[in-house]
């Protein structure tokens, strides 16, 4: 069995690494500490550590001023939170001004589960995507959430970091990884299809790969970690390589990783294609993994719908 | 004359002249904000030219006094003030809201030296101030930060989270004016919101409050004198003033808010300045 860790873990504990590296690191939250897993922070280092309260906006205002007083701000609250009801204070205090504010956003995406579809965001990444200036980084398991972490704190400007409740296979190997913000990871290697996919679908696509392996189909696996600036090369390359491409993402098929892929490869390259991710829908509450399955984001939906590119790909 | 009489007399000055680059570079720019720049100048440029430690040749200076105008429309002020202080020439401010100049019709930090934020979405400004002021604290610099809010734009919820956190995180270094002309852009904020009574509700959110005439330079330098006195909690200067203050036909005129003089109004305003 896989050893499993939610990203948000691997989120605090990277804080508090960065914290003891680097006395310019401070965090805030607003309210959800023990949730967002900044609460270690706020223990070790406590000065500088603020508890801004229910108050998101003031929370990314703030963050700003901090920065622009050359402090690396790192914000944190729901990825809900996080993006629509902080749109403004994002786009006109910290993008804008290309400030170093970094947005650590917990329980992104339906994996939230029970607390139902005011607490699932599956538009964040659409959002955070059009804002010049912005990175968007998508990890899929504890090792590269505290990579992402550790890049965020690198990136001279504002980073997005989306990161889940639930615990995820741990995926990648911590001695030998090497993350380059902007540079896809290939997890495997393939020449019938390629799934492109980032955050907790990676685990999925590899699963769906290797059951499409058993049945004499060679899927290529990209781990699309940054969303924003997109590895526009390692997708074409992919394409030119495999001729069909599918992208998994735990997020609406609108503006989120297979928005950004399609709009890559209609641009460069253009194959079949499908996106795998929320059908323009709001969520529900539920277990993670029953919303999984009703809204297709498991790894045998991944092999039937590579099996429909498959199709349009052989016409 | 006493060297104090000499100084504010000094101060008045320089606010004229203020005054005058505002008319002149919004009516040259054809459009922008004079009302709430003209209502603000006499704030702005004791800030600059009397209070604030700052350094044009060296806009970096960790060590410096902030201004963060929240109220971002009323760039004109400060570009005005930032140029008649050395920070950039004074013949870049007709350029403002030209294709290609510094001077954007909201302030942005990263094109004019001396603007240490971003504005023009009202209701920001003070929750960055906060942000600088604990950056002061954490860093154990005495900087101060100043902040300049309309009385409209406290209509924003966000300007009440920042004021709850100042008071919070007893943050004495941050001083707020607001620039209470009674004013904003559908009409009287007494009819459009009330957000009244002011001095109690900051009172009550914590912050230690004076009420002045905004435009007597004399009471703007002794209310600041004060808030920088104060320790333990945030100061906010409650100023009264007159939008479209020192050109007859723009005074406590609505309209003014976001119309540019034409070149005949120009004139006329110049003529009373
Ligand atoms: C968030 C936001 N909403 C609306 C506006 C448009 N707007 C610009 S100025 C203004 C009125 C501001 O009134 P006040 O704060 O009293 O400013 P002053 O009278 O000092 O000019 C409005 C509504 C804006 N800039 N930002
Ligand atoms: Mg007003």
């Amino acid at each position: 069995m896989t050893k499993k860790i939610a990203t948000r873990e691997a989120y605090g504990a990277a804080l508090v690494e960065l914290g003891q590296k680097n006395p310019a690191v401070v965090v805030l939250d607003a309210d959800l500490s023990k949730s967002t897993k900044t609460y270690d922070f706020s223990q070790k280092f406590s000065n500088r550590f603020f508890n801004i309260g229910i108050a998101e906006q003031n929370m990314m205002g703030t963050a700003a001023g901090l920065a622009a007083a050359g402090k690396i701000a790192f914000t944190s609250t729901f990825a809900v939170f996080a993006t629509g009801r902080v749109y403004d204070q994002i786009r006109n205090s910290i993008a804008y001004p290309r400030l170093n504010v970094k947005i650590g956003a917990t329980h992104a995406g339906l994996t939230v589960g029970e607390d139902g579809a005011s607490h699932q965001s599956v538009e964040d990444i659409a959002l955070m995507r059009c804002l010049p200036n912005m990175t968007v980084l998508v990890p899929a398991d504890s090792v590269e959430a505290r990579a992402a972490v550790l890049a965020a704190a690198d990136i001279d400007g504002p980073v997005y970091i989306r990161l889940g409740r639930s615990e995820v296979p741990v995926l990648h190997d911590e001695a030998n990884f090497n993350f380059v913000p902007g540079k896809a990871i290939t997890l495997r290697e393939g020449k019938d299809a390629a799934i492109i996919a980032c955050g907790i679908m990676v685990s999925a696509a590899l699963e769906a790969a290797e059951q499409l392996a058993n049945q004499g189909v060679s899927v290529q696996v990209l781990d699309m970690h940054t969303i924003k600036p997109l590895d526009v090369e390692a997708v074409v390359e992919a394409a030119r390589a495999t001729g069909a491409v599918v992208t998994a993402e735990e997020h609406s098929i609108y503006g989120g990783l297979g928005g950004a892929v399609a709009e890559a490869l209609v641009e460069n390259y253009p194959v079949p294609m499908r996106r795998v991710g929320v059908r323009d829908t709001f969520g529900e509450s539920g277990k993670p993994q029953e919303l999984l399955e009703k809204y297709g984001l498991t790894a045998s939906d991944l092999v039937r719908v590579v099996y429909e590119v498959l199709k349009r790909k052989g016409k | 004359m006493s060297k104090k009489t000499e100084k504010l007399a000094k101060l008045r000055d320089q606010a004229r002249q203020i005054r005058r680059y505002i008319v002149s570079m919004v009516g040259e720019a054809g459009s922008g904000h004079p009302g709430g720049s003209l209502s603000a100048t006499d704030i702005v440029t004791a800030l600059y030219f009397d209070v604030m430690r700052i350094d044009p040749q060296n806009p970096g200076w960790p060590d410096r006094d902030r201004f963060v105008l929240s109220k971002g429309h009323a760039a004109p002020v400060l570009y005005a003030a930032l140029a008649e202080r050395g920070f950039f020439p004074v013949e870049k401010l007709r350029t403002l809201r030209q294709l290609g100049s510094p001077l954007q019709g909201h302030p942005d930090m990263r094109k004019v030296p001396g603007v240490e934020m971003s504005t023009g979405s009202l209701g920001q400004g003070l929750s960055a101030a906060n942000g600088m002021a604990l950056a002061g604290k954490l860093d154990d610099r005495d900087y101060r930060v100043f902040v300049l809010l309309g009385d409209g734009e406290i209509e924003e919820g966000q300007v009440w989270e920042a004021a709850m956190a100042a008071a919070h995180y007893k943050l004495d270094n941050v001083t707020a004016f607001l620039d209470h002309n009674g004013l904003q852009i559908d009409g009287p904020t007494d009819v459009v919101m009330s957000a009244e009574p002011l001095a109690d509700k900051w009172r009550a959110f914590g912050w230690e409050v004076q009420e002045i005439d905004g435009h007597d330079m004399e009471q703007i330098l002794s209310a600041l004198a004060r808030a920088r006195e104060t320790r333990g909690k945030p100061s906010i200067i409650i100023a009264r003033t007159v939008k479209g203050k020192g050109v007859s036909f723009m005074e406590n005129e609505v309209n003014w808010h976001g119309t540019a003089p034409k070149p005949e109004q120009v004139e006329k305003a110049l003529a009373e300045l």
